[in-house]
This record gives C-alpha cells, structure tokens and sequence, in this order.
C-alpha cells in the first residue's frame, strides 16, 4: 500500500502534511511518533475511518478510495485497535462474529476463535464475557478478531503494550510468520527497543510530517526516540539507594480478598512493604489480580481486617477510599476515562472528583468551590505540561498522554506520602511517559513511598528499587531490581513462583 | 443542540396532530387551535394552565435528579397517592382542627408519605438488586388501590350520599388562593423547588456526586461516593415531592380526598423531565406545554366531540417524538445494501450446497 502526498485538515488544524508512505508486500513496518504527531490521523485514512484533505491512496499499485473501514475490511486491510472497540455486555465471540461483514454461525466461529487464539499464542474463551476481562485479554480479542478476517495488511496500534515478554515474543513470532506469508504488517509502538528487533522499515513522524525514513535495526533507539521528539530526551534520574532504616509508610499483611465476581480473581495472604522514599513495581501479567489489588489498596474494596493493610503503621483495610486520602495517600488507576476521570467532566470538576475530601477547600459548606478547583486544575497543567485546546476541557477531549499527565499529576501535586498507581504510562508517548516516571522518582525521594502496578518491564527496571510479580492473586517476594534481568522477571510473570 | 431535539419533536407532534386529526375526519387546523390556543385566550384557562403545570412541574424536577444519577424511578403516580393519603389523615380524623398547625403539618405528612414510598424500591435496589423501574411502577398501582379502598371504606363521608369521597375539607385546611381565582400557594412550592433543584444540581458537592454517579459510576467509587445511598437519597427527594404534590390536590384544586387525585401527573412528569433536558429551568417550560395538552384534550372534547383519549395520544407522541430525535441526532441510520449479505449468509450458512 502506498500513500502519496496525503494532507489532512481539521479547521485550522493540520494533522498530516503531505505525507508520503509505503508499505510492501511481506514487510513489518513501524509507524513512529509522539502522541499528537499525526500517527492515529494517517492510520484512519488507511483504515478508511477519515478522508484526505487531498492525496492519494493506492492499494496493488492503483489508486483507490476507501470509504469506510468496511471497504477497508474488503480490500484486505485489518486493524487493531489500542483503544478498544468492544461490547461489554457481549461475549467474545458475539463481539467477533459482530465485526465480521458476514453471517456466521456462532458454534462454528467459537471453534475458529479458539483455533487462531491457540495458533498465535493468545489465549481466549470464545465464551467469556468481556466486561470480566482484563486490559490484555481484550487486546488479544482485538488482535485475534482481526486475524479471523485474514487479511493482506494489519495495522497493528500498540499491540504488545499489555503482554509479557514470553508473550510479545510469541506474537513476533506469529508477525514474522504472517510477514513470510507475504501479509504486510503497520506497527505502531512507543517501545523502540520492540521496534529495532521486529521492524523492517520506520517512518517518523514529528506535527505531521515525515521526518524520517530509516531502517531501525541500524539506528540505536535513543537516535529513534529523539528523531520523535525532536530533541535528545532527558535522561531519568538514577533512584537513589533507599536505607534499610526508612520507615515503611504502607504495608500490606495477608490481604485477602474473595472473587467480586466469577471471572474476577482472588487475593491470596498478600504481603508488602514499601518503605519512604522507595518504588516498588509490581509485575504480572494482566487479569493476575492487579485489578482486585489496586482496589483494596485505594479503598473501594475493603478488606475484612482492618490491619491487612497499614498506612504510616495505621491499619486502614476497613477504611474507604477517603479516609485514606486523609492518612496522605494517593491513587491513580489504569483506566483514565470512567475510573480517573470522568469523561464528559471538565478538568476543574475531575480535580473534585479525588479531592473533595482531603481539606483543599474545595468544598465549603456543602457547595462546590469552582475557583479553587480550576485553580488546582491550571497548577497541575502548567507543572505536568499537560497540552489542551482550551482552558478548562472535558476529560475526553485530552490525548491519552495529556490526560494521563493530569491524573497522575493530580495526585502529585497533594504530596501523598503514599503514592499507589497502575499502569502509569500505558498508551503514553515517549515524552509524556518521561515526564511521569521522572516525577514518580521524585517524590520517592522527597521521602513517599511509591507502589507501581505495571506489565511494563522496560518502566519496571527504569524506576523501581525493588520488583514483586503477581500471578493467580498472590504476591511473589520482592527483588532487588537492580539484580534482575527481563527474562527473570519474565518467567515469573509466567506463573514461576519466587517462593 | 440541547434545545433542538425538543423542539424539534414539538413540530414533529403538531404535523402527526394535523395528520391524525385529518384521518378521523375533524378540520385539522381548528382541531390543532382548539387544542394549542384556544387555552391561552382566556383568562380562567391561563389560571388553569398553572394549576396543572403546577404538579407536574413539582414532581418533574424531582424526578431529574433521580434520572441524572441514574436510577429510575417511575413510581411517582403513586407516591403522589401516598402522599395525598397521608396527608389526608388530619383533616379526616380530626375534622374540627382549624388552627394554623394543621396544614404545614398536613403537606410535611405529604412528603413524609412519598418519601416513605419511594424508599421502598430504593431498598429494593440496594439490599436485594431488584430493578428499580418494575418495583417503583408496580407499587403504583399498589398505592392506587390502596386510596381507592381508604376513599370507598374507612375514610368515606357518611353524610356523602355514598359517593366515595371524604368529607370536604374546611378553608383552615386548604391552600390558600393567591393568585387570581384558582391559583393558589403550591404555586410558590412549585418555583422553590425549581431554584432549589437547580442549585442543588449546579452548586453543591451533592450535585456533584449525582453527576458522577450517573455518568460514570466507577469514577464514583474512586471518588468515595456511595451508589446505594444516592439511590436512597433520590428517591427520597422525587418521592418527597411527589408526596407534596398529591397533598396539594387534595389540599389545593379537589378539596377533598377521592379514589383518583391524579390524571397521570406522577407519568406525565416523566415526559416533561425528558423534554425539559432534566434540566429545571427547561422543566419549567415542558410543565406548561404538557399541562396545555391537559387543557387542549379536555378542550377538543367539549369543542369537537373526539374522544378524551387525545390527551394521552398527544404525550405519547410527545415523548416518541423527543426520545426519537435523541436518538436520531446523535446516530445516523445507514441503509445496507442486502443481497450482499445475504449471499454471504446462504454461503455460509448452506456449506453443503450446490456451490
């Protein structure tokens, strides 16, 4: 496929700037670029999702047009998503059977599901329900829906960001087997080390143009990442080592918690402490439990003993999620929209979303001080340089990045003693991920205590002092990280215990 | 864009009104006159507009909070009738009270007698999962009986010739008039609980939390909110004001208790949340044009002889017309082309075929 001299405008806006591009049959090519580069914009034009200003696309060397996603569907062009689009009340197979342009019997696509998940190393129940999966179990639906269309090119949207190494690795396998098959491959990635094994061919783009074509194998991913951004990225403080003397500000004793629901998965005797001025990471892969933690840690689940869990040595598990925003502790969950914000609030109202309770004086007798949450609002955008088209926007006109730089930072910015977050960085570009890691680091070293739930090794071993890995709801010991290589990790994460 | 839909569905009420009044053979343009503007010509059928507005309104705005933190309550027809039987009880037992107490008394009874209606599907809801919308309409009809039975039996006047009402209520036990002949004190009720619904939405942390709840009810748990008790908390406030409405009517423009104190107002107020955006202010507007249809339906019977049921034929459409134009502007219908799907169907539906 090849585009050629594509423009595209949104009013005053130009998301893409003659763009020029192709890719070839067999061919695993990697689409770079900062959040806001243009990248999504381009992707939609070869998915049929936008129209060009002007340009041109051609399919086999001819030029086309593609109307809609269907069309694109016809031609040959599959895409997975990275924000997904799946019914929640649907099982997998209905969603499934839901993208496919034609009828299919339900049993018959259940055998083919479980067929092509178990070819590619994803495994799936054709009968789960998607609300009760996880973040990476829904990507893989994604991904194997869009194998079930066989088509001639994916486009592939940050499609590892949620897999354990073992796991990428079966996918780059399955790439480079559908590569041999002639079947061409548009990868787009934050993680360039991914890109230089994987990739055959880059193309960088910086505010909608192209700014380089290389070929990454040759290039070092810092000249990658700097080709992004424009600039050399800051390098990321090196935590300091933390004393076996610093007080340990949350600890956690035999936290149990049963199932919430049937798919979800219990919490077994687990146990932590993070001591000031710490980053402990937690690992694993995703749907082990790290949902059902980060709940019993922020409060919204409570635990049936209030000393499982201990903030500044109170025992806080009866507690709510208040109470212990009170004893000085922060949380930040992975999902942005609808658990960190809500999406249709304006960044002021999503400022009162977590600190109304926590003596900001964002509430006086009962009514809403609209003043000082826009204050708060504006502070956390300057520090976090969180980008917004206006003053005060609703939550879901922000980028994914933008947006997590305004949740994260809107935690940071009460100084929390106690810092728990998932998934910091998930789906943030290059620059943005910098900027929140740089800031987690900080704030372990002006004394909290900060505890990581990721699957994201590279920001794992960037960050932390220590790393635990959680499978099957129970909690390994931790390690020193600086002692530990991916691979290490990564057999834990598959389910090895440390124990 | 938030006025458009209904007053797009406005339009779209009165052309299907042309439409149907043509079809059973009644002039369509005088029917739709006497229906829309004959009421607002005269003095009296102003003051009437008010008075049907006036329930409608009270009970609408009630329920906006109850649908904007997303529970449904669909029960205020009968929280109105508890209301109104609660109520009721002073001046039925004790006839000779005249004094000042007894009709503050009589509307907090009211309220009281909603709220302890409405509380009900709410616990429902929070300690067994029942689904509020089932539970909360059904003990309507639960209520109605319920009054029909207290105005039939216990609380029947002797002295009424066995009409099944109660006795009339005295002056000392009726809301005054203060406005011209019929508009009286619910009328000031009724614009309270718009100011005070509107702050209570826009200003406090309550507001707040409907909101959140409502529209993103995880991001409500992290915030510390609890769902079950603002489920509690609307029902409280919706049927509270259903409760007060129906003591109103028995206090106010019927005087007396009977088997029915309502014309639908508890549903009504349904349509006119919706219409009014569940917004007060937009409330207040939809009150008076469903009170219109009231006075417009009881108008083109008396003029033109249809049946009375055009009322009802025109808040149906009402309601279809602006949740269809929700719908209608924020998805778009896109015809598929058929036989493409369907060749692909018998193809894989037929895989033994003569292919």
């Amino acid at each position: 496929m090849a585009a050629l001299q594509i423009t595209k405008d949104f009013a005053t806006l130009r998301a893409n700037d003659h763009i020029d591009f192709a890719i070839r049959p067999g061919e695993i090519h990697a689409l770079l670029g900062e959040n806001g580069a243009g990248k999504s914009t381009l992707v939609k034009i070869l998915y049929g999702a936008l129209q060009p200003t002007s340009g041109e696309l051609r399919w086999k060397g001819k030029a086309v047009t593609i109307p809609n996603p269907a069309a694109a569907r016809r031609l040959g062009i599959g895409m997975v998503f990275q924000h997904f689009s799946l019914f929640d009340a649907l099982t997998v197979a209905e969603n499934i059977a839901l993208a496919l342009d034609s009828a299919h019997r339900l049993a018959a696509l259940r055998e083919r599901i479980t067929r092509v998940s178990a070819e590619y190393g994803l495994p799936l129940h054709a009968d789960s329900i998607v609300a009760d999966l996880s973040v990476g179990e829904r990507q893989r639906v994604e991904i194997v829906r869009c194998l079930l269309q066989e088509p001639q090119l994916i486009i592939m949207d940050e499609p590892t960001s949620v897999l354990t190494p073992q796991e990428a690795d079966d996918l780059f396998v399955t790439l480079k087997r559908l590569a041999a098959e002639g079947c061409s491959v548009l990868y787009i990635s934050h993680r360039l080390e991914e890109v230089r094994t994987l990739c055959h061919h880059a193309t960088v783009l910086r505010h909608g143009k192209v700014v380089a074509e290389c070929d990454p194998q040759k290039e070092t991913a810092a000249r990658l990442a700097s080709l992004m951004v424009g600039a050399e990225l800051r390098e990321l403080s090196a935590p300091q080592p933390v004393s076996a003397s610093a007080p340990v500000r949350l600890s956690l004793k035999n936290l149990s918690m049963p199932k919430p629901h049937p798919f979800a998965v219990a919490l077994d005797r687990v146990s932590i402490d993070v001591r000031g001025g710490e980053i402990v990471s937690i690992a694993g892969v995703a749907g082990n439990g790290q949902d059902e933690l980060f709940d019993a840690l922020s409060g919204e689940a409570r635990a049936d003993r209030a000393d499982a869990i201990a903030i500044d040595g109170v025992p806080c598990g009866r507690r709510g999620v208040n109470a212990r925003r009170r004893m000085n502790a922060a949380f930040v969950p992975e999902e942005r929209l609808g658990h960190g914000a809500v999406p249709r609030f304006r960044l002021s109202q999503n400022v009162i979303l977590t600190r109304h309770a926590t003596g900001d004086g964002l509430v006086r007798s009962g009514t809403v001080n609209t003043a000082a949450s826009r204050a708060i609002a504006n502070r956390v955008s300057t520090t976090f340089d969180v980008r917004k088209g206006s003053p005060d926007p609703e939550a879901s006109a922000l980028s994914g990045g933008n947006l997590q730089k305004f949740v994260v930072g809107r935690e940071l910015d009460r100084k929390p003693g106690v810092l728990v977050v998932c998934q910091p960085t998930w789906g943030v570009d290059a620059g943005a991920a910098t900027t929140i890691r740089q800031a987690l680091i900080d704030l372990a070293e002006a004394g909290s205590a900060v505890l990581v739930i990721s699957q994201d090794l590279d920001e794992i071993l960037e960050i932390s002092d220590r790393v635990a890995v959680i499978s099957q709801g129970r909690l390994s010991v931790p390690h020193d990280a600086h002692g530990i290589t991916r691979e290490g990790i990564g057999l834990l994460m598959g389910g090895a215990r440390a124990h | 864009m938030a006025l458009l839909s209904p007053l797009l569905a406005i339009g779209l009420t009165v052309v299907a009104g042309f439409i149907i009044f043509a079809l059973i053979g009644v002039a369509p343009l005088e029917a739709l006159y006497v229906y829309f503007i004959e009421p607002l010509t005269q003095s009296w059928s102003l003051q009437d507009l008010v008075v049907k507005a006036t329930p409608i309104i009270l009970i609408a705005v009630g329920l906006s909070v109850c649908y904007q933190s997303n529970s449904w309550n669909i029960g205020a027809e009968g929280q109105l009738a508890v209301g109104a039987i609660f109520g009721s009880a002073l001046p039925i037992y004790f006839p000779a009270w005249h004094g000042p107490t007894i009709l503050p008394l009589m509307l907090i009874l009211g309220a009281v007698g909603g709220m302890a209606y409405g509380a009900i599907p709410a616990l429902l809801k929070t300690r067994f999962g029942a689904n509020e919308i089932l539970t909360s309409l059904m003990l309507v009809y639960v209520a109605q009986l319920v009054l029909d039975w207290f105005a039939r039996g216990p609380w029947r006047d002797p002295a009424g010739h066995n009409f099944p009402d109660s006795r009339a209520f005295d002056d000392g036990q009726l809301l005054p008039v203060i406005l011209g002949d019929s508009i009286k004190l619910n009328v000031v009720f009724m614009l309270i609980a718009v100011v005070a619904v509107w702050f209570l939405i826009r200003k406090t942390i309550t507001g707040f939390q409907i909101a959140t709840l409502g529209q993103a009810p995880r991001a409500g748990a992290f915030a510390g909110f609890s769902q079950a008790r603002m489920t509690l908390f609307t029902f409280l406030i919706s049927g509270g004001l259903a409760g007060l409405a129906g003591i109103c009517e028995v206090a106010g423009p019927i005087e007396k208790l009977r088997i029915s104190v309502s014309p639908g107002y508890g549903f009504t107020a349904i349509i006119v949340a919706f219409l009014g955006r569940l917004n007060p202010i937009g409330i207040l507007f939809a009150g008076f044009l469903l009170a219109l249809s009231y006075l417009g339906g009881e108008g083109a019977q008396v003029a033109l002889g249809v049946s009375e049921q055009i009322t009802r034929v025109f808040q149906g459409m009402l309601l279809f017309f602006v949740l269809a134009c929700d719908t209608l502007i924020f998805y778009r219908i896109r015809l598929v082309r058929r036989p493409a799907h369907q060749a692909s169907l018998r193809t894989a539906e037929a895989p033994h075929g003569n292919a």
